[in-house]
C-alpha cells in the first residue's frame, strides 16, 4: 500500500471529506493503485523538461466600462444560496461570542 | 424534394436552418420536432436529458429570431455550462435546483446565431468519468445498444444527437470527454484547440485542459457551430487572441494533406473492428490525395499517469468552491461552519468525485509536489514535443478515439484504474493543447458504432473538418450518406 489509513485519513480531512470508517480501507487500497500506476512516471526521463503552464500569450484588459446587463449586486449573487439575508449569505457560526 | 413535417428531426444543423431562414419551417417545428419524434420513442429508455422545460422550450421558440447560421437549430448543451432558463448541476447533488444567474458565453453565441436551447445533457458528475455511469440522474445508455454505455463524460449530449432529439449538442472535454463518447455513439465530437471557444460559465474541472466541444451528425454541423462559438472572449482571459481559423473550407478536400500513421499503435490492445475502421478510413484518405506519412509516435500510458496528476490536482483546488455556502445543496445539522463544510461535501459529491478529490489533494499536499504535480507538469512538456516532432512530418494523425467499443454498463465502474486507462489516446490532446476530432467510421456487424479520432496541431481545426468531411463523402467510410441534405440513418430500437 503506497498510502495508510491515517494518511488518506488526512488527506480526507484537508478536503473537508468524511470518509466512513468501514470505507477506509477500501479507499486506501484504490488511492494505492491509482499511486502506483503515476510513479510510472519516476522511470520516465524529463531531461530538460521545464514544467508545462498554459498562460496567455498577452493579457490584455478589457475596457474599464461596468457592463449593467453583466452586474449580480448583492440580491441576485445570493439568490441561489441555501441561506441569505438581506443580500448576505449566512453560515453556522464560525467564533464563538466572546461578549454575550 | 419535399420532405413530410414529421422528418423534419432528421436534418442537419445546417439544412434545418436553411429551411427556417426561408421560412418553410418554422423555429417551434423546429425545435419541437425532437421531442415528438425520436425523444417520445427513446428518452425513456436513453436518459440523455438531465433538465428540460416543454414550457421554456416553447417560449424560446417563440420568441427566437428565425435567422443566422444556426436557425431554429435545436441545441441540447452538457449540465456543466450555465444557463439562465435550466438548473446547472453538473449531475451533482451538491448543486441540487442550482440555477445561474447568467448564461455562459457558448450558450450567449448559440442565441445570437438563431439557435434554441432545449435543455441540459446528462453527464458523469462534474465531468469525472468515461461511461456517463456516475450521474446523480442515473446512467444514460447508449441508443445503439441499451446495454452500454454511450461514453463520457458528455454522454447525454452525444447519445441525443445518435439518437435524433437535437442535430448539435455541447459537450465538455477534459480527458477526451467529447471524443471518446462521439465514438461510442457513432458521431462526430469536437474537441478544439485550448483556448479557442470561451469557458465563461462552463463550471470549471481541469483548468489547463478543459474545452468546451461540439456534436453533430454532420462534418458541416461541426464547421458551422465551430464558427458560430469560437474566438476570443473578454470575460475569459485565457482565449486565444485574433480571429479563429476560418474552417469554411471544410468542403475543400485533402489533396497534399499528409496524414501520420502510428504504425506501431496496434500493439496497444486496440479492438480489431478499430483497427479495421482506421484502415478503411486511411485508404479513404489516400483515394482523396491525401498521403500517408509513417510515424513512429505511440502515446504511452505515462501520458495517462501525467493527466490524472494534473487533472485531479487542478480539480480538488476547482472544488472546493462547492461548501455549502453559496449554491445548491448544504447539510443543515452541522453545529459549526466546519462542520458543515465537511458534510455538505460529504454528502453531495458521489465517489468518483471524491475519489479525485482525494487523490490531487494528495498530489499538492506539503511534501508531495515537486514528486506529482510538478513531475506530472514535466512529462507533460515531454508530450508536447512528441507531439511537435510529429507534426513537423505530418498535418494531422489517425489515431483510435478509443481502445474499445462501448462497453458494458457496469464493466468499469469497480476499477477506477481501467476507467482511466481507456483515456489513452484522447489525453494528449489535453495535455498539448491541440484539438482532436472524432469522426463515425461504420458500425460493427452488431450495429455498434465505430470511431477515429484525429489530432493536428494548434489551430489545425480547418484541416481536420477538410479531412472529416473528405472521409464522410468518401464512401465506404462514413454509413451517413452525403447528399445536400443527408439522409439521418438513425439507431434501431432493441
Amino acid at each position: 500500500m503506497s498510502i495508510s489509513r491515517e494518511e488518506v485519513q488526512r488527506v480526507a480531512e484537508l478536503a473537508r471529506l468524511e470518509i466512513a470508517a468501514d470505507a477506509v480501507d477500501r479507499v486506501a487500497a484504490q488511492l494505492s493503485g491509482i499511486l502506483d500506476f503515476v510513479a510510472t512516471l519516476d522511470a520516465l526521463d524529463l531531461g530538460d523538461c521545464e514544467p508545462t503552464a498554459f498562460a496567455p500569450a498577452a493579457a490584455p484588459l478589457r475596457a474599464d466600462v461596468p457592463d449593467e446587463s453583466r452586474r449580480l449586486g448583492p440580491e441576485r449573487a445570493t439568490a441561489a444560496a441555501p441561506a441569505a439575508e438581506e443580500g448576505y449569505f449566512l453560515v453556522p457560526p464560525i467564533v464563538e461570542n466572546v461578549n454575550p | 424534394m419535399s420532405r413530410a413535417p414529421n422528418e423534419t428531426w432528421k436534418l442537419g444543423a445546417a439544412a434545418l436552418a436553411a429551411r427556417v431562414r426561408d421560412g418553410r419551417v418554422s423555429v417551434t417545428d423546429a425545435v419541437e420536432s425532437g421531442w415528438v419524434g425520436p425523444a417520445s420513442m427513446w428518452e425513456h429508455d436513453v436518459n440523455a436529458v438531465a433538465h428540460h422545460d416543454a414550457e421554456v422550450r416553447r417560449e424560446a421558440a417563440a420568441g427566437a429570431s428565425g435567422q443566422g447560421p444556426l436557425a431554429g437549430v435545436p441545441v441540447l448543451v452538457k449540465d456543466n455550462l450555465c444557463t439562465v432558463e435550466y438548473p446547472t448541476t453538473c449531475a451533482s447533488r451538491i448543486l441540487a435546483g442550482y440555477r445561474a444567474p447568467y448564461d455562459a458565453t457558448v450558450i450567449r453565441r448559440l442565441r445570437e446565431a438563431g439557435a434554441v436551447i432545449v435543455g441540459k445533457g446528462n453527464m458523469d458528475e462534474f465531468a469525472m468519468g468515461s461511461s456517463n455511469e456516475y450521474s446523480a440522474y442515473g446512467p444514460t445508455r447508449n441508443p445503439f445498444d441499451l446495454s452500454r454505455v454511450p461514453g463520457g463524460s458528455s454522454g447525454g449530449p452525444a447519445a441525443a444527437v445518435a439518437y435524433g432529439l437535437v442535430p448539435v449538442a455541447l459537450g465538455s472535454d477534459t480527458g477526451g470527454s467529447v471524443r471518446q463518447p462521439a465514438s461510442f455513439c457513432g458521431v462526430y465530437g469536437l474537441k478544439p484547440t485550448y483556448g479557442r471557444l470561451s469557458r465563461y460559465g462552463l463550471v470549471a474541472f481541469g483548468s489547463s485542459l478543459d474545452q468546451v466541444g461540439i456534436f453533430a451528425r454532420h462534418a458541416r454541423d461541426v464547421a458551422v457551430t465551430y464558427a458560430v462559438l469560437a474566438g476570443e472572449d473578454g470575460y475569459d482571459a485565457t482565449t486565444r487572441l485574433g480571429p479563429a481559423p476560418d474552417v469554411s473550407t471544410f468542403a475543400a478536400g485533402v489533396k497534399g494533406l499528409r496524414f501520420g500513421w502510428p504504425a506501431n499503435l496496434w500493439a496497444q490492445g486496440v479492438d480489431a473492428a478499430i483497427v479495421a475502421a482506421l484502415e478503411r478510413s486511411a485508404i479513404a484518405l489516400e483515394r482523396a490525395g491525401a498521403v500517408r506519412v509513417v510515424l513512429d509516435f505511440l502515446p504511452g500510458t505515462y501520458g495517462v499517469a501525467a493527466y490524472y496528476l494534473v487533472a485531479t490536482a487542478e480539480a480538488s483546488s476547482n472544488l472546493a468552491r462547492f461548501d455549502g455556502v453559496r449554491y445548491g445543496f448544504r447539510h443543515e445539522e452541522a453545529a459549526d461552519v466546519r462542520a458543515m463544510y465537511t458534510r455538505t461535501r460529504s454528502e453531495g459529491f458521489g465517489p468518483e468525485v471524491q475519489r479525485r478529490i482525494l487523490l490531487g489533494t494528495y498530489a499538492l499536499s506539503s511534501g508531495y509536489y515537486d514528486a506529482y504535480y510538478l513531475k506530472a507538469q514535466r512529462a507533460r512538456t515531454r508530450i508536447r514535443r512528441e507531439f511537435q516532432s510529429a507534426f513537423a512530418q505530418c498535418d494531422f494523425m489517425l489515431l483510435p478515439a478509443a481502445p474499445s467499443l462501448a462497453f458494458k454498463v457496469g464493466e468499469k465502474t469497480d476499477d477506477p484504474l481501467a476507467m482511466y486507462l481507456s483515456d489513452v489516446f484522447t489525453i494528449g490532446a489535453n495535455l498539448a493543447g491541440i484539438p482532436g476530432l472524432t469522426v463515425p467510421a461504420g458500425r460493427t456487424s452488431e450495429n455498434l458504432p465505430v470511431g477515429v479520432q484525429m489530432l493536428g496541431p494548434e489551430d489545425s481545426e480547418p484541416n481536420l473538418l477538410r479531412a472529416a468531411r473528405a472521409l464522410e463523402v468518401g464512401g465506404d467510410v462514413a454509413l451517413l450518406s452525403t447528399d445536400e441534405d443527408p439522409e439521418f440513418v438513425w439507431p434501431t430500437k432493441r
